[in-house]
């Protein structure tokens, strides 16, 4: 099952859903520095939970909790299945 | 003591404190070296590099406490700090200190820092027993074994802990070198940063357990009611007004205690100095100028400080901070700032100066400077007591009421914060929020009664060490204004009338305004200077109490109207020096700092003319 459908932006996931990290599209700060978190490709991410205000939202990677505004997310794709699978 | 006595001494070894942010290195450096870094739980809570020292069977060890860093790419001022001293080849050794609860992530900078340098390394696993709990199982010693370097598993809060760090670094770290450790990184290939994600993942699993845990179950309900959709605003705005009605409980009777300790000491002192026969050219202008006022700033300042501080320090210590920049961020965004600005704000109500030092956790130049130039909107804690005095005189008498009047003032400070900052962003920082990550670190029960000792011991010899340095040399200069003539009148009174005019535009009088002005070397002085301008004979009254206070004010002509617009002004005007100097010196030159001083004059002067002129109407 190594179909590309189920691969959408992080800023999609809902609360307490769990995805697999596919890429960063992000060549600037913030792409290097969520490397340097270990944000891998095939990394679990958790959407722990949304700000009061919707924005920015918290996610769970590698034991910490990482809150990331929504313009940022749309810029990280995420696969809902884990790979070969 | 055994630290400071020794850093004139050279050291026989430098060791670097490296690690992420907020795993626990100033906590074991003030343990290690007994000096006093002020610790949080929150990340960019250690922006320079502290030094201290330490010493372990006759050998002198100096430890550098880094700014925490997420990777040896540098990316932020700090992270610059703290590999440039970590290649500088100034250190002989580096103890990284993990946090058990996110093995995989730190082990990334073990991993990048074996690369980075040749230095004998030791690995420090934080808060195992807290892992544990969580239900993961580190086994130090195979942890160990996987990396080839020297590992301890220590609880950096605990009492032994220092003892064993010292021993683990004069044993074990010292005297290990590089050609011990275990091939666990290929020399001559480079990794990706995915390798050594892959790599630092391997090694964490290996070492880890997985045990009957609680998971992090018990630091998401508690996000739910910090953080929730409904709830976190009201547990914010109850916290906040919970604090300062503690604060306003706490430092009411003290403050008339103290107060009347004071006067029963001066007066004592002038019997004295009249039954000796000192001349009154002399014990005048020092009992009655610079005794009077210093008397005065300990009593209103000091017993709002030690509560106010010890309180909001037990949040900072629970993590509490980093979730109100998550709820507040929406805020930020939408004004074009930083979502580390709501940090740096929060550590604005300590100081100012040091909240506009703390803005260099913001990566981004043109969102440092608005966080910067907006900080002082934030009343610090040279402001505090003043406002709470006033509150308490002229609007509201009831501490519920007050604390609730009070905690009104700060959400209007959060919101003209972020509506400059906006505006800001709208005109001379033009452009858009860059992005930004925010970590939520887990809770960690507050050390209560560390935390309640230190602040009140470091706050009480601040407070005292600025009374005695600013409020003294004030009050010798205030009585001295307040003693020359100039014609019929004494030049204190010729500089109130000459901003008289100014003072009723904005619903004050000369005399406030002058007081304004006056204390710019600190606001701490600014109701002693208003008192003591009011007097005809130019120095403080011997009050005794807040209740002649007012009786004196009133005589003034100090209406509640009044009182408002004087605490409006206070909220909003220039900073003190000290803040104006650290915007210069962080900011890029003068210019900035004039902005920093003309910017909530404006905002103040025009807040001030609205309420006068809407209560003159009314």
């Amino acid at each position: 099952m190594c179909e590309y459908i189920g691969v959408t932006t992080l800023d999609t996931l809902c609360e307490g859903e769990q995805a697999y990290l596919e890429r960063i599209d992000d060549r600037g700060i913030l792409g290097k520095r969520l490397c340097d978190l270990g944000w891998t490709q095939g990394t679990p991410v958790r959407c722990v939970r949304k700000s009061p205000l919707g924005d920015p939202v918290a996610y769970g990677v590698r034991g910490a909790v990482i809150a990331l505004r929504r313009v940022d997310g749309k810029n990280i794709l995420v696969r809902r299945r884990e790979e070969n699978t | 003591m055994r630290g400071r006595r020794m850093c004139t001494e050279a050291a026989a070894y430098t060791i670097a404190l490296a690690g992420n942010p907020n795993v626990g290195k100033s906590t074991l450096f003030n343990a290690l070296t007994g000096l006093h870094q002020h610790t949080g739980n929150w990340t960019g809570k250690t922006v320079s590099c502290a030094k201290g020292y330490f010493e372990q069977k006759g050998a002198r060890y100096c430890v550098v406490d880094l700014p925490g860093t997420y990777s040896m790419q540098p990316m932020s001022e700090e992270e610059r700090a703290a590999r440039a001293f970590l290649c500088s080849g100034k250190a002989d050794a580096i103890c990284v200190v993990c946090d058990a609860l996110s093995l995989e992530r730190q082990l990334i900078l073990v991993l990048q820092l074996m690369r980075l340098s040749d230095l004998p390394l030791l690995v420090v696993l934080n808060f195992t027993k807290e892992a544990k709990r969580r239900g993961e199982s580190i086994d130090a010693q195979r942890l160990e074994t996987v990396l080839g370097v020297p590992v301890i598993a220590i609880e950096a809060k605990d009492k032994g802990a220092a003892r064993a760090l010292g021993r683990a670094i004069s044993e074990r770290l010292i005297g290990s070198r590089y050609a011990e450790r275990t091939p666990l990184l290929s020399q001559d290939s480079e990794h990706t940063p995915e390798q050594l994600a892959l790599l630092a993942q391997r090694a964490a699993q290996a070492c880890t357990t997985q045990v009957k845990g609680k998971g992090d179950a018990r630091d998401r309900a508690i996000d739910r009611l910090l953080t929730g959709r409904w709830t976190a605003f009201p547990v914010m705005l109850i916290l906040l007004a919970m604090l300062f009605w503690l604060t306003l409980v706490g430092a009411n009777g003290l403050s008339d205690h103290l107060m009347s300790a004071f006067t029963w000491i001066e007066n004592a002192l002038v019997a004295l100095c009249v039954r000796l026969g000192v001349p009154d050219l002399v014990w005048q202008p020092l009992l009655v100028g610079v005794f009077r006022t210093v008397g005065w700033v300990i009593s209103v300042m000091l017993p709002p400080m030690a509560i106010f501080f010890p309180l909001f320090t037990i949040l900072e210590d629970l993590g509490y901070l980093p979730r109100v920049a998550f709820n507040l961020d929406r805020g930020f965004c939408a004004a074009h700032g930083s979502g580390k600005q709501a940090l740096t704000m929060c550590m604005g109500f300590g100081c100012n100066a040091v909240g506009v030092t703390g803005c260099r956790i913001i990566d981004s130049p043109r969102e440092r400077r608005i966080a910067m130039l907006t900080n002082a909107l934030v009343p610090c804690n040279g402001r505090f007591p003043t406002l709470i005095t006033l509150i308490a005189l002229f609007v509201v008498s009831g501490t519920a009421q007050g604390a609730l009047v009070l905690s009104g003032g700060i959400v209007l400070c959060v919101a003209v914060t972020l509506l400059v900052s906006r505006l800001l962003s709208a005109t001379v920082l033009r452009g858009e929020s860059s992005s930004f990550l925010l970590e939520l670190p887990p809770y960690r029960p507050p050390r209560v009664g560390e935390v309640i000792l230190r602040s009140v011991l470091d706050r009480t010899l601040l407070v005292l060490g600025r009374a005695l340095c600013v409020a003294a040399p004030a009050g010798l200069v205030l009585w001295v204004l307040a003693n020359v003539r100039l014609g019929d009148q004494t030049l204190l009174n010729a500089l109130a009338t000459v901003l008289d005019p100014i003072g009723y535009l904005l619903g004050m009088d000369g005399c406030i305004l002058l007081a304004f002005i006056l204390c710019l070397p600190a606001s701490e002085i600014f109701l002693p200077i208003v008192l003591m301008i009011y007097r005809a004979g130019g120095s403080l009254e011997a009050l005794g109490s807040l209740e002649s206070v007012k009786e004196l004010l009133v005589a003034q002509g100090w209406t509640t109207p009044r009182a408002i617009c004087v605490m409006l002004f206070l909220l909003f005007h220039w900073p003190c020096a000290t803040t104006l100097l650290t915007i210069r010196r962080e900011g890029g030159g003068w210019r900035w700092a004039v902005v920093g001083a003309v910017l909530p004059t404006l905002i103040g002067a025009l807040l001030c003319m609205i309420v006068a002129a809407v209560f003159q109407l009314w």
